[in-house]
């Protein structure tokens, strides 16, 4: 099968000047966005986008159209906000896209900020990112002198500002409305929904956020149109995506598919299997956040939202884990729960106190401290985090947690009867890949 | 745009960052919103945000100090305390653990002649173990000041720290050659 066909988002990932104004322009780059304001005007933008069925790629997967018409009718001051802040572990396609393709999002901004009616667009982008946020910076400027930005864009027909902001290091700013506070200049924490964003965010005004591959899609879909998108993917999961893979497979890195893609395609195809020496154990499809799938579970579903979740787990960010035979779940899952410890910003006592909770009780279990009761207490503890908190990192813990525990439940019950734990595998990826 | 170099904090921007902190307030829509940027222009200078910067950047933006160090605080890369010359921040989440990470850690432990978390005695490089650092593809990796080093293997381990204890400049390979 010729994979490329399938490179909508992903299709000068492989130049060199691709991220060039000049570039972009021959590629026929910023035509849609001309055609968005000279022609179509905002209401048939978002109807085209809405028809398209296009997902958000940030997690959740609402659709983009829908949420855009969330913005009160007659909204005088509305803001943009691309989410850029790519913390989940496991992802990292948003960051190709920013590195290779940047005008690509700088225009799926604009047409979006303009088919919901702001006239500023904030694009935040992780603070490890610093590269990045040069980089982006380089390619705004260059729109504001070719007069795709600013004052006089357009003969004054649509004269957007865009910011590019740069985050400090806290994953909880991905979080919508954390990551509307931050650029407020407070802590980036999360509010209590609703309101929504759509209704009160930015300064207390309408605003939406939508992450970075969501809005790189929209050029596209405007000039080929929603019913071109459809012919991709599947009907409820229309269109492409980009899955960032990790782990010792042959061919690691961001993989473009059309939804709907089975699995054992896509890894067989895509990736190349397993790296020399290595076996399939386990595999998280959608960051660190999702339900993790045993082997078996794996190779029996398929890429999409409906499928994900009939098999269990979700399709989160397309952040794929691949996870081998020679690793010791008890010693991944500690390293998760490590990570929602330590990032919980600590507004909620059910998320601050469980992931200490979690994280401290399967270290003891991996010390041989454990006791037989210890998988109760693990289990307890994910019922009194779960759904109970203002935004959904508590639940982000729970759900790998709880699946690890449930998947692979005799690696937890040796170290609870216990067995102490291995050491941890020493291996480098040269080794691993070569 | 004149913005005062000295205000009686004992904090001030030379003319090319005052120029720069001037199109930060023209840029957002409230001073408040204008603080995140500020401090990255005070951090990239002194490579950390001292009392004198926050009260300094408290009186221009019109904000309490508790409110400047809160966000100081909140944020893992502001620094309020002067730092190593290289930070090697190794990622240890969970793909670049499956890769190698603890190997990595301990490599540069034993070639630093530090443990994680600390600093050489002459304050040329600190260890640190990160969260994700969105290389999860490339791991193991490591974060120096802007840039990432991917695909780290022990000699390039090695050949990081030894040209920059040369005084190499840092040769990142986090974007592949892209022109210009
Ligand atoms: C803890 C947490 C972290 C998140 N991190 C990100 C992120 O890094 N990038 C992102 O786009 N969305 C992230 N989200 C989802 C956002 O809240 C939001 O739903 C998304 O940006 C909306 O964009 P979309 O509709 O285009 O997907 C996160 C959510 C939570 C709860
Ligand atoms: S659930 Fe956790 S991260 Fe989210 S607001 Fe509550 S304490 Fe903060
Ligand atoms: S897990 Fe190491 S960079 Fe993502």
């Amino acid at each position: 099968m010729n994979q490329d066909q399938y490179r909508i988002l992903s299709r000068r990932f492989d130049r060199r000047d691709g991220h060039r104004l000049a570039a972009y322009e021959a590629d026929g780059g910023y035509r849609s966005l001309k055609r968005a304001v000279g022609e179509l005007g905002a209401a048939a933008v978002r109807e085209e986008v809405k028809a398209s069925g296009l997902r958000g790629r940030g997690g959740a997967g609402f659709p983009a159209g829908v949420k855009w018409g969330f913005v009160p009718q007659g909204a005088e001051t509305v803001y943009f906000m691309v989410n850029a802040d790519e913390s989940e572990p496991g992802t990292f396609k948003d960051r190709y896209l920013l590195d290779y393709d940047p005008h690509a999002v700088i225009e799926g901004s604009a047409i979006s900020s303009f088919a919901v009616g702001a006239k500023l667009c904030v694009i935040y982008i992780r603070g490890e990112f610093g590269w990045l946020v040069d980089r982006v910076q380089k390619a705004v400027d260059e729109a504001y002198a070719a007069g795709y930005l600013g004052p006089g864009a357009f003969g004054g027909a649509y004269e957007l500002e865009m910011i590019v902001h740069k985050g400090a290091g806290a994953y909880i700013c991905g979080e919508e409305t954390g990551l509307i506070n931050s650029v407020t200049g407070q802590k980036g924490q999360p509010n209590i929904k609703p309101p929504f964003p759509a209704v009160s965010g930015f300064l207390g005004r309408p605003t939406i956020v939508n992450n970075v591959e969501t809005v790189a899609a929209v050029p596209w879909i405007l000039e080929h149109g929603a019913v071109a998108y459809r012919k991709f993917g599947t009907e409820k999961s229309p269109g492409t995506k980009l899955f960032s893979v990790s782990g010792p497979v042959r061919r690691p890195g961001v993989h473009e598919i059309p939804l709907g893609l089975p699995f054992r395609e896509f890894f067989t195809d895509w990736l190349g299997g397993m790296a020399d020496g290595e076996e399939l154990k386990a595999v998280i499809m959608g960051g660190s956040s999702v339900p993790v799938l045993t082997a078996a579970e794996a190779m029996e579903t398929a890429l999409d939202y409906e499928s994900l979740a009939a098999a269990g787990t979700m399709l989160g960010s397309g952040g794929m884990i691949v996870i081998p035979a020679r690793c010791d779940m008890v010693e991944l899952i500690q390293v998760l729960m490590h990570f929602y410890w330590d990032e919980s910003c600590g507004q909620c006592t059910p998320c601050r106190e469980g992931t200490g909770w979690l994280h401290r009780i399967v270290k003891r279990l991996r010390r041989g401290e454990g006791a037989p009761e210890d998988l109760a207490l693990l289990e307890r503890v994910c019922d009194g985090m779960a759904g109970l908190t203002i935004c959904p990192l508590a639940d982000a813990a729970v759900m790998p947690m709880r699946s690890f525990l449930q998947r692979f439940r005799p690696e937890f019950e040796a170290l609870a009867a216990g067995r102490r734990a291995t050491e941890p595998d020493s291996r480098w990826a040269r080794e691993i890949r070569s | 745009m004149s913005v005062p170099v000295e205000d009686g904090t004992g904090f001030g921007l030379g003319e090319q960052d005052a120029a720069r902190f001037a199109g930060i307030l023209a840029r957002y829509p409230t001073r408040r919103s204008a603080l995140m940027p500020t401090l990255w222009l005070i951090q990239d200078r002194d490579g950390h945000i001292s009392d004198a910067a926050v009260a300094w950047t408290a009186a221009q933006l019109e904000l309490s100090e508790a409110k400047v160090r809160e966000v100081v605080s909140f944020y893992a890369m502001y620094r309020d305390r002067p730092q190593a010359r290289h930070v090697l921040q190794v990622c240890h989440n969970i793909s670049c653990h499956i890769m190698g990470a603890q190997p990595l850690l301990a490599h540069l432990e034993g070639k630093l002649g530090v443990r994680r978390g600390e600093t050489t005695p002459d304050g040329e490089f600190a260890l640190e173990g990160v969260e994700c650092l969105g290389a999860c593809g490339m791991g193991p990796c490591l974060q120096l000041g802007k840039h990432l080093y991917e695909h780290l293997t022990p000699e390039r381990a090695d050949a990081l720290v030894d040209g920059l204890r040369r005084g190499d400049p840092p040769r990142p390979d986090t974007d592949r050659d892209l022109e210009g």
